[in-house]
Parts: structure tokens; C-alpha cells; sequence
């Protein structure tokens, strides 16, 4: 029986057998779609086995839109549960849980997957590679994400979601103050989806140095693919660390050593340590690839060059080198002195010169440009102001002394979501619009896009502003509720409203997906913005071998140079490709990671070991396997090209 | 000195005027090193809004000038590099600003972390604030008295808070009379504040605590050194002896209301200082409560 109580939900309430059943409802309807459309084996051969990048992009994408709205539900329910005094919406274990899994899931299961699918899709085509270095391991590492996100995600209704916060602090999240199985859930969905993000990481650097295009030296690559590369670079150093810190919590939580706990020569700020090591260079894994799409966005539609290139890449290398050094901020209230606070003061501050410095080059790219407000440029466009905001209140909570009164309230709350939103969200909503119709061959719709760009941007405004006030008032985070008599309730409710536009938004985005579908023109050809980078010079859709001629570079912007100044950009004559072959393996390897963290999650220490084996036979099958890859024979490329191109090529 | 000044009155009073009535609490405060961070955040405020006055008006200047709608359909943007001059202003200024707040924040920093210099006459009253789930213990050694969830203090006397935790990490924090600091299990922290005037003033943990976390809020009252003394003599004859076993009660996890002993629990456990300090000792003190709580 007390066996069976561990999966049990500790919180019954009527949502949460709601959401039970609409899981079940959805599963069931997907398996009865699947067999009814005869689609198995489509799935199976064309998505669940590819090692194709623009597929796996796709893939990370969709996971990112899903769980977008998972973490706006808890978003909602949050801002809901605040909008007014004393409300009993929620009770105190219900919000703890709702407002955990909200950042954990933004972070780690939307930011992250969204830029992923950037990378995956962008680069090989920007730097005209037709793979990533190593496809399979790509594949792996997509399924590792995923198998990590739904992990988390089955933890409200088996055995209790982790409560402890996103950042996961202990003592508090130790078992003797958080005693559901939630917290494990958290080590483990963030360890497998971290080992994939790694796997990333290495795989993207590799891709980067060693497959561009002849003549694509490294300062002749576009700025997506810089600030990619420098973003896995940050993720190579970041990462190990965070796998250090969720093993020893894991130690801690299962097999009682003492790293975290109050005695016996545990240290509780040590988590700290390692969490913001890891935390604070992660929000500039999510940040750059994100100015990377804006540099491409606001250059085409500008019309214009990316002014002051190489100043674009410096000050990237620069931050992420300074995201490093200043990780202490997130506790100067740790008590380490006013030297320790003084340095990190000064570094985290020194983070908003470069940071500047690409505010400027975009407003300068502007200059004498010829500017088309199209939605992917409304976007990036309403990202300047905004992020602008966020970014001086970071320079703000920067000044140590002042940070004591700033740290854990609203304000500091207000601070991240007006960098993490205009930053990452609208960064990533711009590329969704901009990349689509190189994904899908059509286009979303522009006016319904523009109405949405500009409700969402308002209603950030209107849903984080007031938490600047509410912060400086003495709102702290993280409370389920306060009474009349603070005064917070006006703040409070304002951000609820700007919540409720946040929601209309993306709802509006779902639907101009499903409009666009329906009604856009199709054959919008292969480089419907008038682009300048190399991605836009391949058929839309894009064909699984990407190039069929190697192309050949000149200038940071390829197209532009093939377009209008008459360089060839593609020489070579036609040869066979060689191209991977698809496997099952990673995903295999994914289902039994989850059923791995499932077993540990619980402490079943049979299903483990079994889990554990299955692992390592899958690795040993890939050590022992011989897979050259096929070829692509020239007929099938050209018949392909004159398919997709007609005689244009 | 005196020009901050009044560019702090006056912004405050903007910002009170914005925002209604009740001035902001942490821009309202009764204390020096409040004080310090008011002016410290009044400042960062007024410099940053010149910044993002720049940078808008920039792009309102930029989206006007070089839309496509108002330009001839032959217009060929040009192909501009970028300029050394430009690149030395837009680094330039904002380094120098940036060098600015530093020196500000440094200043401030060594004066938030000692006693405040108007009261370095006075000797400070020294009080230990420990937490444990969801509750506060105040204890006076000096004094020789203790009590929960709320402090008599007196005005214009220096107060050093010794800070730890009987569990997750809690912050201390008293916004009017100065920003907070966090209180562990393992060490013991200060945090150097004091009341420039006598009045009522809320206190709460700001770090996240768990479930009764939004209700873990102490009530502060500032009287006078006379008062205070009297206060103290009165508890003194009045208040029960806190004992082991009553401070163990008081520790088991759960709210309570406030309440006022003689003795404290300095005495049978001591704060995690000195020879009692966490990181290199094999058990603290505190375990053998650590697992009790676990018992319940
Ligand atoms: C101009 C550059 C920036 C500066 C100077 C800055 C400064 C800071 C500081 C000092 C804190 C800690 C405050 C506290 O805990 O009291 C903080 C928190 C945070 N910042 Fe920034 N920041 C900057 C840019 C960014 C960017 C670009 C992102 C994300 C893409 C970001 C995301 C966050 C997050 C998520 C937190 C809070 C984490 C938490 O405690 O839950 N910041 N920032
Ligand atoms: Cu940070
Ligand atoms: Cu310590």
C-alpha cells in the first residue's frame, strides 16, 4: 500500500483530474488517428527515425510551441490566483507547485527547444552544409530533450510536481522539507534533457568549424551562425556543471549524503553556487542566438548590411566570456562582504556595455536603410524599446548595495521577464514568422501577425511593468497571496489583465497557423523576403540534401552577393551526395532514459538496473554497428532540383 | 552631496505622485542604509531613463526617417561598414556610466556593511534573528530575553542582526530600514541596520520557504531607548522562561502567533558561530532538532 501512495497525486483537485483525463482523451484520440489514417509507419520512417537537422528542428519547434502553452496555463493560473487580496483560488502547496513547473518549463522546455530548433534548422543551411557533423547524434539528442520535458510534465499527475522553485535551493529542496517524489522529477528531467543540450553543444561547435562552405571563413559567417556558435560554446562550459550539481542533489535526495543539508557538514550555499554557474551563462545560451535572428531579421528588412559587423561579434565573445564572472549576483544577500559584492558588482554592470553596443549597431543598421515593416521586423522592432527596459533594471539590480532591497521581490521578477521576453520570445515569434515559409513553402498571414506582434507587446508592458512598483513596494516573489491592507492588489490586477492579453496572443498565433494553412498561396518560392544569406538560396521546402551543388562564398550575405553582384554561387557541377541513413536507435535510447528517470524518480531499483543495462546495450550496438551512409546518385539530385525549381537552376 | 539630495526629493515625489498616495515603502526610508539604497535606486533610475530616452528616441528618429513607404522605389541602401568613430561613443559613454554606478555601488556596499556612520558613537544593540519553518525567534543576549515573530526595538541606536536558520534558507528583510540578507543553516550572517525614528514597520522573509511562506512576516516597532528599557524591564518581570523543551515545540514546522520569554535559546543551543560554525564541522547543533521535525 504505502508502495502505491508514493504514485498517488498528493493534491487531488477537480483541474487536476480534468487535466488526467484530458491526457488520456488525447493519447487515446492520437492512437485511433494514427491507425485510423494508417499513419504508423509514416511517423515511424519519416519522424521518429530521421537524422534529417530540418525535421529535427521541426520537431524541437513543435515541443516548444506545446509546451509555450503548458507553462502560459501555469502562467495564468498564477496571475489569476494574485489578480486579487486573499483570494482562495489556489492554495499555498498548489501555487508553490504551479509557479516551479512554470519556470522549469519555460526555461528548460520552451526557451531552450525554441532556440534549438533555430540552430538545428538555420545553421547547416546558413554555413551550406547539408548536416549537422554528426546526424544521429543529433537525433539522440532531440529525444533526450523531449523524453526529459515529458518527464516533468507527467509529475502533476503521478506522484506530485517538484515545489521548490525553478531554482531549486536547498535545503529546501531536500527531503526533509520537500517530501513529495517532485523534486526528483526535477533532478532528472533537467539531467536527461541537459545531457542532450550538451550533446548539442559539442555537435554545433564541430558543425560550425568544420563544415562551411568553401570560403565561408569565420568572419564571413552570418550572425545567426556566430552567435550559435558562441552559444554552444557557453554551453560546452556551462552544462558539465549542472549535470554536477542535479547528481549530487540526486545523491543527497536518495542515498542520504550530506552535500546540500543543514548538518553534517552539508553546505546549502554551495547549490546555490553551482546552480547560478550554470543559471546565469544559460540565460545567455538563450539570449544570443536570439540576436542572432534579430541581426538577421533587421538587416533584410533594413534593406542594408548589419552595420558594424565585427563590433557585433566582439561584444558577443565578450558577454560570454563576463557570463561567466558574475553568477554571484544572483545572491548578494549571501552575506560573503562588500569586496566580494563590490567585484561582481562591477562585472555584472561591465555585461550592459556589449550589450549596448548591439543595441546601437541594430539602430545604425536602420540607418539610411530601407525599412519594410513586415511581422518578423514588427517583432524586432518592438524587441528594442522593451528589452531596453529590462536591460537598464538589470544594470540596476546590478548595484549591489541597492540589490538587497530588490532581490527576491517583484521587481526582480519584472527585471527577467522584460529581458527574457522581448529577448527570447519575441525573438523566437519573429523567426517563427521569418522562417516559416522556408519551412511550410507558404507564409503566415501578415496582417493577423502584426495585430498579435503588437498585443503581445503591449500586454507584456502591461503584464510586468506594474511588478516594478509592487517590488519597490515590498511585494516579495513567490507569495500565494497577501491581504487588502498591502496595497498590492491595484499592481496585481493590472498584471493580471496584461496576463490575459499575453494569452489572446498566443492563441491568435495558433490561430494564424491554422488560417495560413487553409488559405495562404503556396509556391511562394525560395526566398520570399528578398534575404541575403545563404539559407535563402535553397529551394522552399527545403530537399533532405539541403545543397545540390556545394556552394561557394565570398561575403557575409552569399544570396545577396549571387543576386545582385553577379558571383556564382554555385559553381561545382553535380555529384552524388552522401547522406546518412535514418535509425531507430536514438529514439529507442530516449524511451528507455525515460523509463530510467521514471524508475529513479520513484527509487525502483529493479527497473533501474534493467533501464540501465538497455542504455549501455544501445550504446555498445552503435559502438559495434557499421552505417557508411548511402548515396544520393546525380539523376535523382537533378530530377529532384527540376521538380523543385522548374528550370531555374 | 546636498544636490543628490534634492534630486532624490524630487524624484521621490514624482514617483509618490505617480503611484497615488502611500509612498513605495523601500523609496519611504525611516533608516540610514535605507536610506543609502533609496538614493542608491533614485539615481540608477534617473541615469537609466536618460539611457532609454536615447535609444527611443534613436528608433522613433530611425523608423520615421528610412521607412520604405517614404523613400523613391529605386533607393539603393548603401553598404556602410561601420565607423571607429560611433564605435568609441557607443562603448565610450556607456563605459563611463558604467564606471560611475560602480564607483556609487562599491561606496555604498562598504556602507550597508558596517554600522551606519551617523550612529558609530552608539553601541549596537546586538539580536540574533533565527528562523525556523515559518516563524521568527529574536533572541536579545544582552537583554536576556526573547521573543517570536515581532521586535521592539529602540530608534537612533545602531542594530547588528546575527542571522541564520533552522532550515531552508530565509531572508531577512525590513524594507524601511534596509535591504535584507539571507539566514542559513550553517553560518551565521549580519546585517547592520537601525531606525532613525520611532513608528511600526514590516518585516518579512523574503526567500522562498515553502508552503507557509507568503504568511512568514514579522511586525517591527521602533520606541524610543527609554521606552525600550522599559520594555525589556517589563518583560523581564512578566514573560515566562523559554526553556529546551518550549523552543523545541517552537521549532516544529507551522505558524504561530507572537509571543515573549526571559532567557534565550542562545544559552542550551548555540547560534552556528565560532567554534559551533557549519562548514567544517562534522554534526552541528542543530541536527538532533533537524531529525526530530523529520519524526512528525
Ligand atoms: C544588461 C544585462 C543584464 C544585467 C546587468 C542583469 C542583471 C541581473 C541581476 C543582478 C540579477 C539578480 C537579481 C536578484 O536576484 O536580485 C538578474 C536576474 C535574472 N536575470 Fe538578468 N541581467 C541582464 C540581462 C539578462 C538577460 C539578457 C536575461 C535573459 C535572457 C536575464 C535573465 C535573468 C533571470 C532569469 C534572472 C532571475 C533568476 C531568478 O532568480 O529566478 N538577465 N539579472
Ligand atoms: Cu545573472
Ligand atoms: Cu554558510
Amino acid at each position: 500500500m504505502e508502495y502505491f501512495e508514493r504514485f498517488a497525486i498528493p493534491h487531488p483537485s477537480p483541474a487536476i483530474y480534468a487535466s488526467m483525463v484530458a491526457i488520456g482523451l488525447t493519447v487515446i484520440a492520437i492512437i485511433v488517428g494514427l491507425t485510423y489514417f494508417k499513419k504508423w509507419g509514416y511517423l515511424w520512417h519519416e519522424w521518429l527515425t530521421t537524422v534529417d537537422h530540418k525535421r529535427i528542428g521541426i520537431m524541437y519547434l513543435i515541443s516548444a510551441l506545446l509546451m509555450l502553452f503548458r507553462g502560459g496555463a501555469d502562467a495564468i493560473m498564477m496571475r489569476a490566483q494574485m489578480a486579487v487580496p486573499d483570494n482562495t483560488l489556489l492554495d499555498a502547496q498548489h501555487y508553490n507547485e504551479i509557479f516551479t513547473t512554470h519556470g522549469t518549463v519555460m526555461i528548460i522546455f520552451m526557451a531552450m527547444p525554441f532556440i534549438m530548433a533555430f540552430m538545428n534548422y538555420i545553421v547547416p543551411l546558413q554555413i551550406g552544409a547539408r548536416d549537422v557533423a554528426f546526424p544521429r547524434l543529433n537525433a539522440l539528442s532531440f529525444w533526450l530533450f523531449f523524453m526529459g520535458a515529458m518527464l516533468l510534465n507527467i509529475s502533476f499527475v503521478i506522484g506530485g510536481s517538484p515545489d521548490a522553485g525553478w531554482t531549486n535551493y536547498f535545503p529546501l529542496a531536500n527531503n526533509e522539507f520537500s517530501q513529495s517524489v517532485g523534486t526528483n522529477y526535477y533532478l532528472f528531467a533537467l539531467q536527461i534533457s541537459g545531457l542532450g543540450t550538451l550533446i548539442t553543444g559539442i555537435n554545433m561547435i564541430v558543425t560550425i568549424l568544420k563544415m562551411r562552405a568553401p570560403g565561408m571563413t569565420l568572419m564571413k559567417m552570418p550572425m545567426f551562425t556566430w552567435s550559435s556558435l558562441v552559444a554552444n560554446v557557453i554551453i560546452v562550459f556551462a552544462f558539465p556543471v549542472l549535470t554536477v550539481a542535479l547528481t549530487m542533489g540526486t545523491f543527497d535526495r536518495l542515498f542520504a549524503t550530506n552535500f546540500f543539508t543543514t548538518s553534517d557538514g552539508g553546505m546549502d550555499m554551495l547549490w546555490a553556487n553551482f546552480f547560478w554557474v550554470w543559471g546565469h551563462p544559460e540565460v545567455y545560451i538563450l539570449i544570443l542566438p536570439a540576436f542572432g535572428i534579430y541581426s538577421e531579421i533587421i538587416s533584410t528588412f533594413s534593406g542594408r548590411n548589419l552595420y558594424g559587423y565585427k563590433s557585433m561579434v566582439g561584444s558577443m565573445v565578450i558577454i560570454s566570456f563576463l557570463s561567466f564572472l558574475v553568477w554571484t549576483h544572483h545572491f548578494f544577500t549571501m552575506g560573503q562582504g562588500a569586496l566580494t559584492n563590490s567585484i561582481f558588482s562591477i562585472t555584472t554592470m561591465a555585461i550592459a556595455v556589449p550589450t549596448g553596443v548591439k543595441i546601437f549597431n541594430w539602430l545604425f543598421t536602420l540607418w539610411k536603410g530601407k525599412i519594410v515593416f513586415t511581422t518578423p521586423m514588427l517583432y524586432s522592432m518592438l524587441f528594442i524599446p522593451t528589452f531596453t527596459i529590462g536591460g537598464v533594471t538589470g544594470v540596476m539590480l546590478g548595484m549591489s548595495a541597492a540589490d538587497y532591497q530588490y532581490h527576491n521581490t517583484m521587481f526582480l521578477v519584472a527585471h527577467f521577464h522584460m529581458v527574457i521576453i522581448p529577448g527570447v520570445v519575441f525573438a523566437m515569434l519573429a523567426g517563427l514568422h521569418y522562417y516559416w515559409p522556408k519551412m511550410f513553402g507558404f507564409m503566415l498571414n501578415e496582417k493577423i501577425g502584426k495585430w498579435t506582434a503588437w498585443i503581445i507587446a503591449m500586454s507584456t508592458l502591461l503584464a510586468f511593468m506594474p511588478m516594478f512598483f509592487s517590488g519597490l513596494d515590498g511585494q516579495a516573489r513567490r507569495m500565494y497571496t497577501y491581504s487588502a491592507s498591502t496595497g498590492f492588489g491595484l499592481w496585481n490586477m493590472l498584471s493580471f489583465i496584461g496576463a490575459i492579453g499575453l494569452t489572446i496572443g498566443f492563441i491568435l498565433i495558433v490561430y494564424n497557423v491554422i488560417y495560413s494553412i487553409r488559405y495562404s498561396p503556396r509556391n511562394v518560392g525560395s526566398d520570399p523576403w528578398d534575404a541575403r544569406t545563404l539559407e535563402w538560396a535553397t529551394p522552399s521546402p527545403v530537399p533532405y540534401y539541403n545543397f545540390a551543388k556545394v556552394p561557394h562564398v565570398i561575403s557575409t550575405e552569399a544570396l545577396w552577393d549571387a543576386k545582385y553582384r553577379q558571383h556564382d554561387l554555385f559553381p561545382e557541377p553535380y555529384e552524388k551526395i552522401h547522406m546518412p541513413n535514418n535509425s531507430g536507435v536514438p529514439f529507442i535510447l530516449g524511451c528507455i532514459f525515460f523509463a530510467w528517470g521514471f524508475s529513479f524518480v520513484f527509487g525502483m531499483w529493479i527497473p533501474t538496473i534493467l533501464t540501465t543495462i538497455g542504455i549501455f546495450i544501445c550504446m555498445a550496438h552503435r559502438s559495434l554497428e557499421k552505417d557508411p551512409g548511402h548515396y544520393v546518385p546525380v539523376e535523382k539530385v537533378k530530377a529532384t532540383e527540376s521538380k523543385l525549381r522548374g528550370s531555374q537552376l | 552631496m546636498k544636490k543628490s539630495w534634492l534630486r532624490l526629493i524630487g524624484l521621490s515625489t514624482i514617483v509618490t505622485m505617480l503611484t497615488g498616495c502611500d509612498p513605495l515603502l523601500v523609496l519611504d526610508p525611516k533608516g540610514p542604509q535605507a536610506q543609502v539604497q533609496a538614493k542608491d535606486i533614485m539615481l540608477s533610475i534617473g541615469i537609466m531613463s536618460f539611457i532609454v530616452l536615447i535609444v527611443f528616441v534613436l528608433l522613433a528618429y530611425m523608423l520615421v526617417k528610412f521607412r520604405a513607404s517614404k523613400q523613391s522605389p529605386d533607393y539603393k541602401p548603401p553598404h556602410i561598414k561601420g565607423s571607429t568613430k560611433v564605435e568609441i561613443i557607443c562603448v565610450g559613454i556607456p563605459v563611463l556610466i558604467v564606471a560611475y554606478l560602480s564607483f556609487i555601488s562599491v561606496e555604498s556596499n562598504y556602507k550597508v556593511e558596517s554600522t551606519p556612520e551617523k550612529y558609530k558613537q552608539e553601541e549596537p544593540l546586538i539580536i540574533y534573528a533565527s528562523t525556523s519553518n515559518w516563524k521568527w525567534h529574536f533572541s536579545y543576549p544582552e537583554e536576556d530575553i526573547e521573543t517570536v515573530n515581532y521586535l521592539y526595538i529602540p530608534a537612533e541606536r545602531p542594530i547588528e542582526f546575527k542571522l541564520y536558520s533552522y532550515g531552508p534558507i530565509t531572508s531577512f528583510w525590513i524594507p524601511q530600514l534596509g535591504g535584507q540578507k539571507y539566514a542559513m543553516a550553517d553560518m551565521v550572517n549580519t546585517l547592520h541596520l537601525a531606525a532613525d525614528l520611532p513608528g511600526e514597520y514590516m518585516g518579512r522573509n523574503a526567500n522562498f520557504n515553502g508552503k507557509g511562506f507568503a504568511e512568514n512576516t514579522f511586525n517591527v516597532t521602533a520606541v524610543t531607548q527609554d521606552e525600550f528599557a522599559d520594555w525589556v524591564k517589563e518583560v523581564k518581570a512578566t514573560a515566562e522562561p523559554l526553556t529546551e523543551e518550549k523552543f523545541n515545540t517552537l521549532l516544529e514546522p507551522g505558524h504561530v502567533g507572537q509571543s515573549t520569554y526571559t532567557g534565550t535559546h542562545l544559552t542550551f543551543l548555540p547560534a552556528p558561530e565560532g567554534e559551533n560554525g557549519g562548514h567544517q564541522h562534522g554534526t552541528s547543533h542543530t541536527k538532533d532538532h533537524a531529525s526530530q521535525q523529520n519524526d512528525h
